[in-house]
C-alpha cells in the first residue's frame, strides 16, 4: 500500500513562500513524476512527504493516516538521493543492511533480502566493496538496493540521474522502470528532465514557482496542455509559440505548433522563412528557420533524409488540427 | 614532472629546503649521540672523556626513570582522552546553528593563544591554590575542605591544565570535519529510521575517524614534549615529573650533561615506539 494524499501542503522559508497551499493525491502503485525548472519547488516538496523539512500547514496523510507530523523513518517511505548519499565507510553489504539493521530485522532475513536486491540490481559480485569502488551506476544501484530492503509503501527518488553521463542515464531509467513494474510500488521521481519524466511516468505533476500548472498522463500533457507553460515544457524539441497577427487568425493570443506537426517543402507551403541551423540526428532532422514574419526561429521537424542547408528558403506547412491555442492569460480555449 | 629535465630541476629547487632540514635535526642529534656517550660535567672537571655505555646504564638503572615514562604515558594518554572525547562534544555543540556564532567559535578557540607558561600559573594561583584558588572557594562554599591541586593530584592538575590548552585545536579539527559531513547522508541515515545516538555512532563517528587520527598524531607530538606547564606548576615533584623533565633535572640541575643526552637519546626511542604503535593503529585511517 503506498497511496499519499497532500491536502493543502504549504511551505515557508522565512517570509518567502516556496510552495502555496496545494493539493494532491498520488494513487497506491502510481510511478508519479514532479517536472519542472530549477527552483520550481519540486525538490521541496518531495522532502515534505518524505518528512526531512516541516509542512508550514496543511497536512499530509499517507494509506489514510495522518502522518504531517511523523518522522521520517516512521513513515514507511524510503529515498533515493542525487548524491546517492551512501556511507563511504560501509561495504555494499553493510550500505544496503543498514536500515534493515535500524529496524531490527534478524541476520537471516537481513541476508535474504540482501542477496535478492543484489541479484536484482546486478551487485552480486560488488557487495563487499566500498562506494568509492563504484562507478556512478553501481552506486545509483546500491541507493536503490538500500531503498527496496525497507520494502517501504512508497519510493522517493531526488533527481536520481543527473549525476549519470548521458547513456547510463539511459539505462537506469530503463531499469527503474522495469522495476516498478515489478514492484508494483508508489514511486515519485523528481526531475527536471522532461524526456525522464515522458517516458517512466504513469502521471507527471508539472510544477512552477510551487504551483502546480497540471497533472496528467505524459499524453495528456503532450496532446492538451493546459497552459502556455506547459506546453512550452512538455515536449522536445519546445513547442513553436506564435503571438500576433498569426494568432489573431485563429481568435487567441497565443497559438502553438509543435516542431513535428510542421511540414517542410521547396514551395507551397502556408509560411516561408529562411533555414538558420540544421540539426541532422541521422532519424530526424531539426531545422530552425528564421526570417518568417512570425517568431524569431519556428523549429521543425522533418525525417531524417529531408537535406536542406543553411540559407535555403523553404515553405512550411502546418497541420492546423493540431495547433493549440491559448488566451491572453497562457490558458488553454477549448 | 613528466620529463628528465622537469624532474631534475624540481629536485634542485627542492634541495635548499630538504638540506636546511636535514641540518636542523641532524646537527642537535648528532650532538646528542656524541655528548651521550662522554663524561662531561661543567663546573666539575668538563670533558672527562669518553664514558662508553655507562650514562646510559645510569639514566635506565636510576630509580626515578620508570617512574617518569609512566608519568609522561599517563599526560599523554590522559590530555588525549579528554581533548578527543571533549572535542567531539565541543564540536557538535557548535556545529548547531546558534545565535553569535562566530564570537562563540573565537572564544573557544582562545585558550590555544595563551602561552602554556601563562596559562599554567593562572591556573595554579587563580584556581588551584589551596587557600585563594577558585576551586578553593567552591569547595569551602559547599562546607568541604580543599584540595590541594598540585601535591594531592599533580598529575590530574597538569592533565586538567594541558588539556584545556588543546580542547580548542582538537575541536576546531573535529569541527572542521564535522561541516564537511554531506548532510544528505545524514538525511538518508534518519529515513533509514537511525535515531540520533545511531546516527552518531554509524555515520558521524566514522566520518571523524581520519580528523580524529591527525588529532592524535599531532598531539602526541607535542604532548611528549610538554615541560612548561610542569616547570612552573609542580616543579616536577610529586610524580610529576616526566621524561623530558628528568633530562632537563639531569642536565642543568645536576649539571651532567652526558647523562642528560642519554636520557636525550631515550626520549628519541620512546616518541618513536609511540609514533609506531600511533601509525600501526590510526594510520590505516589515513588511506581510505
Amino acid at each position: 500500500m503506498g497511496q499519499i494524499t497532500l491536502q493543502k501542503v504549504s511551505k515557508k522559508f522565512g517570509n518567502a513562500e516556496v510552495i502555496p497551499p496545494l493539493d494532491l493525491t498520488i494513487e497506491d502503485g502510481e510511478f508519479t513524476v514532479f517536472v519542472g525548472p530549477s527552483g520550481c519547488g519540486k525538490s521541496t516538496l518531495l522532502r515534505l512527504i518524505a518528512g526531512l523539512e516541516d509542512i508550514t500547514s496543511g497536512s499530509i496523510l499517507i494509506d489514510g493516516t495522518d502522518a504531517t507530523d511523523q518522522p521520517p523513518a516512521k513513515r514507511g517511505l524510503a529515498m533515493v538521493f542525487q548524491s546517492y548519499a551512501l556511507y563511504p565507510h560501509m561495504t555494499v553489504r553493510k550500505n544496503i543492511a543498514f536500515p534493515m539493521r535500524m529496524a531490527g530485522i534478524d541476520q537471516a532475513e537481513q541476508d535474504r533480502r540482501i542477496e535478492q536486491a543484489a541479484a536484482a540490481l546486478n551487485l552480486t559480485d560488488y557487495l563487499d566493496r566500498r562506494p568509492g569502488q563504484l562507478s556512478g551506476g553501481q552506486r545509483q544501484r546500491v541507493a536503490i538496493g538500500r531503498a527496496i530492503v525497507r520494502e517501504p509503501s512508497a519510493f522517493l527518488f531526488d533527481e536520481p540521474l543527473s549525476n549519470l553521463d548521458a547513456a547510463l542515464r539511459v539505462g537506469m531509467r530503463l531499469e527503474i522502470g522495469e522495476l516498478h513494474k515489478r514492484l508494483r510500488t508508489t514511486m515519485i521521481y523528481v526531475t527536471h528532465d522532461q524526456v525522464e519524466a515522458m517516458t517512466m511516468a504513469d502521471k507527471i505533476v508539472v510544477l512552477r514557482a510551487g504551483v502546480i500548472e497540471q497533472v496528467g498522463t505524459p499524453l495528456e500533457l503532450y496532446r492538451t496542455p493546459r497552459n502556455t507553460f506547459v506546453a512550452g515544457f512538455i515536449g522536445s524539441p519546445k513547442m513553436n509559440l506564435l503571438e500576433g497577427e498569426e494568432a489573431s487568425r485563429h481568435d487567441a493570443h497565443t497559438v502553438g505548433i509543435r516542431p513535428e506537426h510542421i511540414d517542410v517543402a521547396e514551395e507551397g507551403g502556408l509560411w516561408s522563412g529562411r533555414v538558420g541551423v540544421a540539426e541532422h540526428l541521422g532519424s530526424d532532422t531539426f531545422f530552425h528557420v528564421h526570417e518568417t514574419g512570425l517568431a524569431e526561429t519556428i523549429t521543425v521537424r522533418a525525417p531524417g533524409e529531408v537535406n536542406f542547408r543553411h540559407g535555403d528558403r523553404i515553405t512550411l506547412s502546418p497541420r492546423l488540427e493540431q495547433l493549440h491555442r491559448f488566451d491572453r492569460d497562457g490558458a488553454r480555449i477549448a | 614532472m613528466a620529463t628528465q629535465h622537469s624532474r631534475s630541476a624540481a629536485r634542485l629547487m627542492m634541495a635548499p629546503a630538504v638540506i636546511l632540514l636535514l641540518g636542523w635535526m641532524l646537527v642537535p642529534l648528532t650532538m646528542t649521540l656524541y655528548f651521550s656517550f662522554k663524561k662531561y660535567l661543567p663546573l666539575r672537571g668538563g670533558d672527562l672523556g669518553w664514558a662508553g655505555f655507562d650514562n646510559y646504564v645510569r639514566f635506565v638503572t636510576s630509580s626515578a626513570f620508570w617512574p617518569s615514562v609512566q608519568a609522561t604515558l599517563v599526560i599523554v594518554g590522559g590530555v588525549l582522552l579528554i581533548t578527543v572525547a571533549l572535542g567531539i562534544v565541543l564540536a557538535l555543540l557548535l556545529d548547531q546553528p546558534m545565535w553569535g556564532q562566530g564570537v562563540v567559535r573565537i572564544l573557544v578557540i582562545a585558550p590555544f593563544f595563551v602561552m602554556p607558561t601563562v596559562s599554567a600559573l593562572v591556573w595554579k594561583n587563580m584556581f588551584m591554590d589551596p587557600v585563594n584558588g577558585l576551586f578553593a572557594h567552591l569547595w569551602a562554599f559547599f562546607g568541604a575542605q580543599p584540595i590541594e591541586w598540585l601535591s594531592q593530584a599533580s598529575l590530574a592538575s597538569i592533565i586538567l591544565i594541558v588539556s584545556w590548552q588543546w580542547l580548542p585545536f582538537a575541536t576546531l579539527i573535529l569541527l572542521t570535519a564535522i561541516q564537511s559531513l554531506d548532510s544528505e547522508q545524514l538525511e538518508a541515515s534518519e529515513m533509514d529510521g537511525a535515531p540520533p545516538l545511531s546516527r552518531f555512532m554509524w555515520i558521524i563517528l566514522p566520518h571523524l575517524a581520519r580528523a580524529i587520527t591527525i588529532v592524535v598524531l599531532i598531539q602526541t607530538i607535542f604532548l611528549l614534549s610538554i615541560f612548561a606547564e610542569i616547570f612552573v606548576t609542580t616543579g616536577g615533584a610529586f610524580g610529576s615529573r616526566t621524561l623530558t623533565y628528568l633530562i632537563y633535572q639531569r642536565v642543568l640541575e645536576s649539571l651532567n650533561v652526558g647523562l642528560g643526552s642519554a636520557g636525550g637519546i631515550y626520549a628519541v626511542i620512546l616518541a618513536n615506539i609511540i609514533a609506531i604503535f600511533l601509525m600501526r593503529i590510526v594510520g590505516k585511517n589515513l588511506d581510505a
